[in-house]
């Protein structure tokens, strides 16, 4: 492998997606300050902006934004380090983290789905225990889903967020000797707890920090839960701006562009605070770990927090259970528990336009998936080649303590910009570009675009345990005659398969949940599942939603499984490899 | 698209011809056209929330693979704008041809909208030889839609009239049904909570309000021309009066309203509600029989009439395969075509053809549809009333948004 | 800074074994306050078990039963941070995201108060090791003996009533591992601190100079 292709590769990686991201946030801009003759508008000036703020309920839909996104954010860092202590510090308790995959592989309008069935006032919950505990014969007129205060959006990001936030820090942990400083930290008379909170979160932190960010910038621009749990009057920013892009008056275009902007600017602004915070809380942390105090609050809070954490998943199963029930109902009204009608009708119907659309998923998902990992394994090799310096991150001595880095290269935070920028802020950009490249309704943009989001939850799951890797058996490859590329193929890849398949797995899982991107670079043409699912959900049959919610879920799902039996098929009986 | 002297000719020709001149006879060029549309495949992109839409599409594709060799893909969108917005695109971008829509489900404001930007290719009705067929006097929003005279560039498809829906085994007595909007209040206080309208920024939701503002509004003429800031104070001022009393007894307090049509059809189906409207005067039937609301479910339309217009098919200027579109839309304008569509098994939409042009075989087709007690009858819907200058709704949903933006 | 834990570390009837295999048979042993109990054995031979069981963080694989006491308490059945005993093991294992200050002050028991009490003890704790003035210093800037040294004071600084010793001068170069051997014999003594040595060094068992029993007999 030359040395020089390697070196092109974080050049390559970030012009893969950085273009597209530009050309897309110039095509918001653009019409937000007056120009886009494409429906007559071409006067430069801030008559969008102000249409903007005039536009009754403006302020409440800014709020909203924002508590939704904090809050998510804020609940979910909370329940993730309970939960993940919980799985660290109880050895039983490790096998749950086995069940955190499948739920990341449901898209979030699958879930949103479910649970709005499942908190309606007609919904699932309700339906238990009426009329016969509750006594009402009639749905009860109260508001959960698309209460003002969001906060059914927040449980239902909190369902994908807390399992992504846990297995970010149960990875983390695997590259730190956490069962000996746990041990030592309980020896010197700290609690299970209070040695999780003190000695080893403080050391991952690092790591989690753009986990959490990604999850910050989710939470404020998240567009198909919103619609689904928020509230509709006022709606949130995000939903403002898809609305007045889908708008019939086209005129409204400058205006959609002026909210995705502010969007933008909202996350950013979030961003820059939340790193404050964090930058205080590490002060403050500090103090409160030489304090020296065994854990007194800590051990209730902890058990709160995993048992909320625990709540989550549990809610995730059974809204599951209920969209599978659903797809196999052919009535189901209040106040049955259980549909009145059982048909297999509805897989059957659906069945038959299912091929095609789930073929295109999977050509999609595999191709960009395939493409990223080549991307990041020539960035990670690079880096490891010692092509650009591994940089440090300083912790709170200046040293993280590890000798291999958790800085990585400058443009991992260049990486994380599809993350954090609102989809709808550039892709209506990025299909102008696509169209006058006259590449647009092929699988090639549909790939590119896919690519965009894959390649940082790529880049971020294999980052960690690739740079883990411990140097001294490539050193005795090299000693034992290996070239470069030799070593690469058969040290280091083998020893690495498990996280790099894993990883393949959250890649194929990212692209198969992509809505807006295979819309827009695919003009409709390329049908996959989850456009499938969200177009016929817009009718509103829960029994068609269902099944092609689980549809949805199927693949990726799959796919996990997939990677975790190729991993003990090709080792089978090598222990050290387990 | 400016028109070449032949077509000019032969449109002329069509327009001068008796109406009981058989489709075939008109038009040499349709000749051309349909073979150069052998081979071609139209992207048609139809809003595929529906499942029976979806299926009948299908099926429309596979009769016009069979007889004229064109093939038809369904591009499925979730909102109409979604086609628009790629339209424009593709304008910003400066693709005249070879776009990736050859023709698009159309109606109201997303047709306004594409006209006036020059969007669509047209006119294309002339072209048509089934558009002889097509009722121009009695359906007038065939040919005129929110005032504006469509001018050929968009071709009818079905009709659709506000219809209300309701459950029987709730309101058993059809007297106790409120048929006006004085009535809809009395009843919102008999029971409170269960009654909702969409989200005006919503079609349906809009012209919900639009149908109240006919029912309550002083001058009805007004409301053909442009609205201003004084005709529409005046004409609104009695919808606002109601509308603030209704309010609070809606469904949620009137503080959250169902996005569509459909998800409030939902409500009914959860019995959250006990009254949904619809633009399709077979909803009921239709969800009746394939288990979407429960078989009890009735229809009625309001005393003074309700608001109709027509659904249309569309063909982007830039379409590639523009000879294949207007095999299909000619396709969907067949009197066959037009009485399986209205058929509750199949679509369920009323026909936009008038029905003295047909010959005896064609006018049987439509007496052997499917029958219902879940269908409005005639008497009961009446005749479709126009809907207003686009200004109107406009105004009405901003002026809803300003009134209940701050709950 | 001499501290009068009392109780001596007794062992009663433990027994340990994984998977049918017997790893610790019987044990019966006494450690007097200040006396150190060496036990050796080769690789496998279940010493590291053992102190694992002592310290409550045996894996739940193994099998054990018998008594722990440290004077008139009993060991067995409370969690690992309860039970006052302190552990050093191959690798130092100082926390790498705090200071050595920072490591220490985590050991101090927060009833120790206020904040300027705190540092003196550390200092005075560092000063003891022969390491004054190094409590901001970043861990990983020290030397493998210095580090050792502020692992033991650590451990000390916890107030444990015994003290288990998991081949802790494994990794130190054979001039140092002498230095450390005796700063640690020292220590334990000066506070009366039942030890509980693991090694496969003689040397290390001469040094300790108390009794010493040999596991792993197949």
């Amino acid at each position: 492998m030359s040395a020089a292709l390697l070196r092109a590769a974080p050049a390559l990686t970030v012009a893969a997606f950085g273009l597209p991201i530009a050309a897309g946030l110039l095509g918001t801009v653009l019409p937000a300050f007056g120009h886009m003759p494409a429906i007559g508008v071409d006067q430069w000036g801030l008559q969008a902006w102000q249409a903007l703020f005039d536009h009754p309920g403006f302020a409440t839909s800014l709020w909203l934004t924002l508590r939704i996104g904090l809050l998510a954010t804020v609940l979910s860092v909370l329940l993730a380090v309970g939960l993940a202590g919980l799985l660290a510090t109880r050895p039983a308790a490790a096998r749950l983290g086995a069940w955190l995959a499948p739920v990341l592989a449901t898209p979030h309008s699958a879930l949103a789905i479910g649970l709005a069935f499942l908190i309606a006032p007609s919904g699932w919950l309700v339906r238990w225990v009426s009329p016969g505990l509750t006594g009402w014969a009639l749905p009860p007129d109260a508001t959960t889903v698309g209460h003002v205060s969001g906060l059914a959006v927040v449980a239902c990001l909190l369902l994908k967020e807390v399992p992504y936030l846990v297995l970010m820090i149960l990875g983390a942990l695997n590259q730190v000797a956490a069962p000996a400083q746990l041990a030592a930290a309980r020896a010197l008379g700290h609690s299970a707890a209070s040695a999780f909170l003190k000695v080893l979160l403080p050391q991952v932190w690092p790591q989690i920090r753009l986990p959490v960010f990604a999850v910050l910038a989710f939470s404020l621009s998240v567009v198909d839960v919103a619609l689904v749990l928020g509230p509709g009057n006022p709606p949130t920013l995000a939903v403002l701006a898809l609305r007045w892009f889908s708008a019939p008056d086209v005129q409204r275009y400058p205006q959609a562009a002026a909210a995705a902007l502010l969007l933008l600017g909202l996350v950013a602004a979030c961003l820059l605070a939340w790193h404050a915070a964090d930058r205080l809380l590490a002060r403050l942390g500090r103090r409160w770990i030489e304090r020296g105090g065994r854990g007194g609050a800590v051990v209730p809070a902890s058990a709160l927090a995993a048992g909320a954490g625990l709540v989550l998943l549990a809610l995730t199963a059974l809204l599951l259970l209920a969209l599978g029930l659903w797809s196999l109902a052919g009535a189901w009204r209040y106040p049955d528990a259980l549909p009145s009608v059982w048909t297999l009708g509805n897989w059957q119907q659906q069945g038959a336009s299912l091929a095609g659309p789930a073929a295109n998923t999977a050509l999609v998902a595999l191709c960009a998936t395939a493409v990223a990992l080549v991307l990041t394994l020539a960035c990670l090799e690079n880096e490891s080649a010692g092509g650009v310096p591994a940089k440090r991150r300083a912790g709170p001595t200046g040293n993280t303590g590890r000798t291999s880095n958790t800085g990585g290269q400058r443009s991992l935070w260049l990486l994380y910009l599809p993350l954090l920028v609102p989809q709808v802020a550039f892709l209506f950009g990025a299909q102008v570009l696509l169209v006058r490249a006259r590449l647009d309704a092929t699988y090639l943009a549909v790939v590119w675009t896919h690519l965009i989001f894959v390649l940082p939850y790529l880049y971020l799951s294999l980052a960690d345990p690739w740079r883990a890797f411990d140097a001294r058996y490539a050193r005795t490859g090299a000693s034992l005659g290996a070239s470069r590329w030799r070593v690469f193929w058969r040290i280091k890849l083998p020893i690495l398969l498990k996280p790099t398949l894993i990883a393949c797995a959250v890649a194929f899982a990212v692209s198969v949940g992509q809505y807006l991107p295979t819309l827009f670079a695919g003009s409709g043409r390329i049908a996959t599942l989850t456009t499938e699912a969200v177009t016929l959900a817009s009718g509103a049959d829960r029994r068609v939603t269902a099944v092609w919610a689980l549809l949805q879920a199927l693949l990726p799902l799959a796919a996990f499984v997939l990677a975790t039996a190729l991993h003990r098929w090709c080792f089978a009986g090598r222990r050290g490899m387990a | 698209m400016p028109m070449n002297r032949r077509t000019h000719l032969a449109s002329l020709l069509a327009l001068l011809s008796a109406p009981t001149i058989s489709p075939a006879q008109t038009a040499p060029d349709w000749a051309a056209t349909l073979a150069k549309a052998r081979g071609q495949t139209v992207y048609f992109n139809a809003w595929a929330g529906d499942a029976q839409t979806n299926a009948f599409i299908a099926w429309a594709g596979a009769e016009l693979q069979a007889r004229h060799g064109v093939q038809v893909t369904h591009v499925r969108l979730k909102d109409t704008a979604e086609a628009v917005t790629r339209v424009i695109a593709e304008k910003a971008a400066g693709r005249t041809a070879d776009g990736s829509i050859d023709l698009v489900w159309i109606n109201g404001p997303n047709f306004l909208a594409m006209k006036q930007q020059g969007l669509l290719h047209g006119p294309v009705t002339p072209l048509l030889p089934n558009f002889q067929l097509v009722d121009t006097t009695v359906k007038r929003s065939n040919v005129i839609d929110f005032t504006t005279p469509v001018d050929g560039f968009a071709v009818p498809w079905k009709l659709a009239q506000i219809v209300f829906i309701y459950d029987s085994a709730r309101i058993p007595n059809p007297a106790d049904v409120p048929r006006s909007a004085e009535a809809l209040l009395a009843w919102a206080r008999k029971h409170p909570g269960r009654l909702t309208h969409p989200n005006p920024s919503n079609f349906l939701g809009a012209t919900f309000l639009k149908q109240m503002l006919y029912e309550l509004a002083p001058d009805l003429a007004a409301m053909q021309q442009p609205a201003t800031d004084e005709t529409f104070a005046r004409t609104s001022a009695p919808l606002w009066a109601w509308y603030a009393q209704l309010r609070p007894l809606l469904w949620r307090g009137g503080r959250q309203f169902p996005d569509n049509g459909s998800a409030q059809r939902q409500l009914l189906n959860d019995g959250e509600i006990d009254i949904t409207l619809s633009f399709n005067p077979a909803e009921a039937a239709v969800s009746a029989a394939s288990g979407l609301l429960p078989p009890t479910v009735r229809s009625f339309g309001l005393r003074k009439g309700s608001i109709g217009n027509t659904s249309f098919v569309a063909i982007p200027f830039n379409a590639a395969h523009k000879e294949g579109a207007l095999v299909l839309a000619n396709f969907l304008l067949a009197p066959a075509t037009q009485a399986r569509a209205q058929d509750i098994a199949q679509m369920g939409s009323p026909n936009v053809l008038d029905l003295r042009r047909l010959g005896a075989a064609d006018r049987a087709l439509f007496d052997r549809l499917t029958p219902s007690a879940a269908l409005p009858s005639a008497a009961d819907l009446g005749p479709p009333q126009l809907e207003p200058h686009a200004s109107w709704m406009t105004r009405v949903t901003a002026e809803w948004q300003r009134r209940t933006a701050n709950p | 800074m001499s501290d009068v834990n009392g109780g001596a570390l007794q062992l009663q009837a433990v027994h340990i074994t994984l998977a049918g295999r017997v790893l610790i048979d019987h044990l019966q042993a006494t450690v007097a306050p200040g006396d150190c109990l060496t036990l050796m054995g080769p690789s496998g031979s279940g010493k590291s078990t053992l102190l694992a069981w002592l310290a409550g963080t045996l894996d739940p694989v193994f099998q054990a039963s018998g008594q722990a006491r440290i004077g008139a308490d009993a060991l067995t059945g409370l969690p690992p941070e309860q039970r006052g005993v302190g552990i050093l093991f191959q690798d130092d294992l100082l926390f790498p995201h705090l200071s050595v200050g920072g490591n220490l002050a985590f050991a101090l028991p927060a009833a120790v108060r206020p904040r300027a009490v705190r540092l003196a003890q550390i200092d005075a704790a560092l000063a003891e090791a022969g390491l004054a003035g190094m409590a901001p210093r970043d861990p990983a800037t020290l030397s493998g003996g210095q580090r050792a040294r502020v692992a033991l004071m650590r451990t000390l600084l916890a107030r444990p009533r015994a003290l288990l010793l998991d081949e802790p001068f494994n990794k130190l170069d054979a001039q140092l591992r002498q230095d450390f051997r005796r700063f640690v014999f020292d220590h334990a003594r000066q506070r009366a601190l039942p030890v509980l040595l693991v090694t496969h060094d003689d040397a290390d068992a001469q040094a300790a100079g108390g009794q010493v029993i040999t596991l792993g007999r197949p």
